[in-house]
């Protein structure tokens, strides 16, 4: 089969082309500066304090939506990866369906009914309770962002625990496991891959998020989203953001060894 | 106790699901609202859906995301399932760095491989439709592989050359012995692909030309000034088409598996 191997030909081109030499091209516009000479002058600018703390604060927002979601995904999916409807392949299209409304009307949705004239607070009045001021803060952007990711998490964790043997649960209950030593002896530990995959599939896009904090944070919380959106599309200073997109990249060097780490087979199925 | 734990699950999953869903509510309800103002209930209309069908801007918008999802998702099937085929008969490492390097658009924030793929953009070409489709089809592809793959070494070989031994051409073999068996992973890796490319917002607003407009971009410049009416028409009707495609979708398989039994 080793003629075959011609056949990923037109891939690498695209990869190479599309893939690498964009990220190169951050690389390039973020050490240099405006006559071309070598730099670091961007990459330092991470430490202005605007940017650190709009750093600081991505970083808060996106760990916080991560263990939220999954706090929320995990029991979800255990349910569902034990219920009969396991096989029909419905859930998964459950998940995804809300995708097909676009993802901007749908935080505008979530805008309407968490404003303070919002839909929640109507059925907070009518039951006489008082009234939640959440929109433009931190929770706001929070529920944004659990609402909008949530599936990313549940997914890979309802994989992995649908590809779970039966035989090995069987197998420590026979030997006189409880249900709670089946849990966190088995169970736990071989769904974790999944648990990493929908930890970096809902962190990573979490950090560098800058819609959701638009339009739920209004323009009061920056994010390092939002600064590097700005360099680029007001201030035009597109060494300054490129710069502070290395920083972002960043992650990619420690999210990876850890997806080759739990991913032993090298497929990369795990993410999804 | 059975019970009542049986029924705290059902709950759980039903009170995610509703939290999931309620945004979209919400808004197929906007649709007939008569009043602009978002949180006020004016009365049961149709204008919005009789007004979206003679807007032609928002209705250029949708053909254009339509034809650019479609066409991204289309290219980045061929060129993944390609790409698996030939990964397979690498030796391990190089199959590795491969996917190391089809992990990258996954793993790096939509951010930075947005503003990455306008660099160097605005570097060698103008951006527009082209440049658009270029940067769907990057984002598309990780889908497809991450799919193909597994199912890919799942798939038996000695099939393949027992087909190649009775004198079948490797095309003929492949499209009579190894496809069929790769097309549910091929179709579902199609379907998460057109779904994220449709979604995206981040990618093709950095990469969009000037004058075009997705649905995406369309709505983005309308969150500041309010959203046009018409927009939750569209997506309501966005939504029922794809809930029967699936629907039906589902039945046939259905069936199929009923004939098959």
């Amino acid at each position: 089969m080793n003629k075959q191997k011609f056949l990923a030909g037109p891939y690498l081109v695209w990869a190479a082309g599309f893939i690498i030499l964009p990220l190169l091209m951050v690389l390039y516009y973020g050490l240099t500066g405006d006559e071309g000479q070598l730099t670091l002058e961007h990459l330092a600018a991470i430490a202005d304090p605007i940017h650190v703390k709009a750093l600081w604060e991505s970083l808060l927002i996106a760990a916080g939506s991560t263990a939220i979601c999954l706090v929320i995904a995990y029991p979800l999916a255990y349910i569902l990866s034990r219920s009969h409807i396991r096989q029909s392949g419905a859930v998964i299209m459950l998940f995804i369906l809300p995708m097909w409304i676009n993802f901007l009307l749908r935080i505008l949705a979530l805008q309407m009914i968490l404003a303070n004239t919002g839909i929640l607070n109507a059925i907070l009045r009518f039951f006489g309770l008082p009234r939640l001021h959440l929109m433009y803060s931190h929770g706001a952007i929070l529920i944004g962002m659990v609402y909008e990711y949530l599936p990313f998490m549940i997914l890979p964790i309802y994989n992995i625990l649908c590809k779970i043997d039966r035989d090995v649960i069987d197998a420590a209950r026979d030997l006189g496991a409880d249900g709670i030593t089946v849990f966190r002896r088995i169970i736990l530990p071989l769904s974790l891959p999944g648990v990493m995959s929908g930890v970096i599939m809902v962190f990573i896009p979490g950090i560098s998020e800058f819609v959701i904090a638009d339009i739920l944070g209004g323009s009061k919380i920056l994010l390092i989203g939002n600064v590097i959106e700005q360099e680029f599309s007001l201030a035009n200073d597109w060494g300054l953001g490129s710069g502070l997109s290395l920083v972002l990249m960043l992650f990619i060097f420690v999210s990876m060894p850890l997806m080759n780490k739990y991913d032993k087979t090298g497929e990369g199925q795990i993410l999804w | 106790m059975v019970k009542a734990k049986a029924f705290l699950k059902r709950f759980y999953v039903g009170l995610v699901f509703f939290l999931l869903y309620s945004p979209i509510l919400v808004m197929i309800v906007c649709s007939f609202n008569s009043s602009k103002a978002r949180t006020v209930w004016g009365g049961f209309t149709f204008d919005w859906y009789l007004q979206l069908f003679r807007d032609g801007a928002v209705l250029e918008a949708v053909r254009t995301s339509l034809l650019l999802t479609a066409s991204a998702a289309l290219i980045a099937t061929a060129l993944g399932t390609l790409a698996c085929l030939g990964m397979a008969a690498m030796g391990k490492q190089s199959q590795g760095v491969l996917i190391s390097i089809t992990n990258i658009p996954m793993l790096n924030a939509d951010i930075v491989t947005g503003i990455a793929v306008m660099l160097l953009f605005v570097r060698f070409m103008n951006l527009g439709y082209t440049s658009m489709l270029i940067a769907h089809v990057t984002l598309c592809i990780p889908y497809i592989i991450l799919n193909v793959m597994p199912k890919l070494r799942q798939t038996n070989t000695s099939i393949y050359e027992a087909a190649l031994d009775l004198g079948a051409t490797p095309v003929y073999a492949f499209i009579k012995v190894v496809l069929p068996d790769l097309m549910p992973a091929i179709f579902s890796g199609f379907l998460l692909a057109f779904t994220i490319s449709l979604d995206d917002f981040i990618i093709t607003y950095f990469t969009k030309g000037a004058g075009i407009n997705t649905i995406s971009t369309m709505l983005y410049q309308e969150v500041r000034r309010g959203i046009n009416p018409e927009m939750y028409a569209m997506s309501t009707l966005l939504f029922l088409a794809i809930l029967l495609i699936l629907f039906a979708a589902n039945r046939i398989s259905e069936t199929q598996e009923e004939k098959g039994a």
